[in-house]
């Protein structure tokens, strides 16, 4: 924990420490530096292939991803040869852009497992996202764009995760459901909540920035070929990276 | 409700595995049971008007018009199997007839405990009659104190009348000593249906049986699910077949595979003799631990205009959806158990509630123990 010049104390939640990660014999991520602050969303940006998902799911311990070299601190605790479910348990959780259909296993059967002996109103929540009919349903399969989203966001929910990743979370979404599935998330991030009482982070990582509008992202960072190569403020990113493409940027034409 | 049935000289652990086999000897959930213990029959009735539970030698006493059906679906003279049951001079097992339009929505329980080194043997006649529909869940078990040389031979035929229904669940929970050869046959006549489930999932040391259904009748319907876990010193030969002779008739067979180490061959054929018929064949098999699963889907289409189609797939568990639900805060061991037992979920339709729950109940058990 450190103080800043801020008004309130702030926590650090996530540090991300000079992280190699290889998929196979291949490098792909090479040194990653991140660092997020409780109470704040970061925003990933970047070209297709860059290393944004690989980045996600090497945080949240998919055992595909080896970290070669670094470390991953949460809450100041090491992490870095943590499983997934320890990292769930401390309290990492992950919007998936694309999830496993997994037969025979019905979605209410899951959210019951994730929601363990909590006192979750499950069909209640489940009504909010509008997925009160996909109980039960064999998790993700047939799902749509849409409804594979709001069932991702229906887990994290019920989860409660502390740090939330979210995987291109409009992504195959139409413009009604964006405004549902970023309500929810911006709730599932307390961003209803003032500033200073905000305790959840998150990672997000968006092309089209349309999920900004329900998330007030506070810091924005450009993955280019497995590097963070600038960092800023997310709307002045976005707009460059609309105008100019990411060709033009400076820092991914360099390499 | 009759009272409580009375099996003497079993075990309360021995109990355990008769209600793992959906045995209820409460008789709560069930309308007449048949209990036979190694060749003794024990308990043999039912409560629901217009449905007869009776031992093989009461029905055959009783009723002369049963020798139509005695030996009608399956041959004397099949196999060292039959040939032994049909050569016994004191012939045991059950007859079950439900009379014309007659119904019972609780289901009939019959029970087969082997106790000692020896073989069981029954024979079964279970008949539909007209319109009627008939429920039954078998319970086959064994004690754990059997050792080698146990063994249950099982003759039963079944008869599907017009617009009638059987559905027959058939749950082992035998032990790793014993070898079971059920031989079985149905013959379904117009708009009947036959829906029968097997579920296994304890050791065994082998289990050899391809049941039959002849489907005469103009629609006529067939429905085998076959559920099996192979543990290391199992030995599972099993399958089931259906032969499309009525026009229009219909057919379908699922399987679920699971070995850890054993064995399971699973067999499947559907013959389409007749125009305007139908049949699907599905297997799917999961190695959990180096064994063997071999898949033998059999199509054979007759004449123009019957539509056949088989499915098989071998396959591990895929370590992105373990992954995925870990993510979710699911241990590694809840995960695996919560995919197995996605991949064992089959539902089957036409099925009482009480018998796919027990169904369920069975997998339950297996899941807890993390399969």
């Amino acid at each position: 924990m450190q103080t800043s010049t801020y008004t309130h104390a702030v926590n650090r939640m996530l540090d991300i420490e000079d992280l190699h990660v290889n998929i196979g014999d291949k490098e792909v991520l090479h040194g990653i530096n991140l660092h997020i602050d409780a109470g704040e969303t970061h925003v990933l940006m970047g070209p297709n292939g860059s290393g944004k998902t690989t980045l996600l799911m090497t945080l949240m311990g998919f055992s595909n991803y080896t970290i070669t070299k670094g470390k991953i601190t949460f809450n100041g605790e090491d992490v870095t040869a943590m499983h997934a479910d320890e990292r769930a348990k401390r309290g990492m959780g992950m919007l998936f852009q694309r999830p496993p259909t997994i037969s025979g296993l019905k979605l209410g059967k899951l959210l019951n497992a994730i929601s363990r002996n909590s006192s979750n109103d499950i069909p209640e929540l489940a009504k909010s996202v509008h997925m009160a009919a996909f109980l039960e349903r064999d998790i993700n399969k047939g799902f749509s764009g849409g409804e594979i989203k709001r069932s991702e966001v229906l887990q994290l929910m019920i989860q409660d995760p502390n740090f939330v990743m979210l995987d291109e979370p409009e992504s195959g979404v139409d413009l009604e459901n964006i405004s549902l599935i970023g309500k929810a998330i911006g709730s599932l991030l307390e961003k209803e909540k003032r500033i200073v009482k905000r305790a959840k982070s998150g990672l997000v990582i968006t092309h089209t920035g349309f999920i900004l509008d329900y998330l007030d992202a506070d810091k924005g960072h450009v993955m280019c070929d497995g590097m963070i190569k600038c960092h800023g403020n997310p709307r002045e990113i976005l707009k460059d990276i609309k105008l100019r493409g990411y060709k033009e940027c400076l820092e991914c034409r360099q390499n | 409700m009759s009272s409580e049935l009375n099996a003497p000289g079993i075990s309360n652990e021995d109990k355990e595995r008769l209600v793992q086999s959906g045995i209820e000897l409460s008789m709560e959930n069930r309308c007449g049971s048949y209990l036979q213990m190694n060749q003794d029959v024990i308990h043999a009735e039912c409560n629901e008007e217009g449905i007869e539970v009776l031992s093989y030698k009461q029905a055959m006493e009783k009723y002369d018009w049963l020798q139509e059906y005695n030996w009608k679906a399956v041959s004397k003279d099949k196999d060292e199997i039959t040939k032994y049951v049909a050569g016994q001079k004191d012939p045991k097992g059950y007859v079950i007839i439900a009379h014309k339009g007659t119904s019972n929505i609780l289901p009939i329980q019959a029970c087969l405990y082997l106790g000692r080194e020896t073989i069981q043997h029954v024979h079964n006649i279970i008949i539909a009659e007209e319109g009627a529909e008939l429920h039954i869940i078998s319970g086959c078990t064994s004690g754990g104190h059997v050792g080698p040389g146990a063994a249950h031979y099982g003759v039963s035929e079944f008869y599907i009348k017009k617009n009638a229904k059987i559905s027959f669940t058939m749950i082992h929970t035998w032990t790793e000593n014993i070898e079971v050869y059920p031989r079985s046959a149905s013959i379904v006549e117009e708009n009947g249906a036959f829906i029968s489930n097997y579920v296994c999932m304890q050791p065994v040391k082998k289990v050899q049986m391809y049941p039959t259904a002849t489907l005469n009748g103009e629609n006529s319907v067939a429905r085998f699910s076959t559920i099996t876990i192979a543990s290391p010193t199992s030995y599972f030969d099993v399958g089931s077949r259906a032969i499309l002779h009525g026009k229009g008739s219909s057919a379908e067979l699922i399987a679920r595979a699971i070995t850890k180490g054993g064995t399971i061959i699973s067999r499947g054929q559907i013959i389409g003799e007749t125009s305007g018929t139908r049949g699907h064949l599905e297997c799917k098999g999961l190695i959990l631990k180096d064994g063997t699963i071999y898949a033998i889907p059999e199509i054979d289409g007759r004449v123009v205009g019957t539509e056949l189609s088989h499915e098989a797939a071998i396959g591990k568990l895929a370590q992105e959806e373990i992954e995925y639900l870990m993510s979710r805060g699911l241990s590694e061991d809840e995960a695996t158990a919560t995919i197995i037992r996605g991949f064992l979920d089959v539902k089957i339709s036409g099925l009482p509630e009480v018998l796919q729950k027990q169904i369920d109940a069975t997998i339950d058990v297996a899941e807890k123990a993390g399969f």
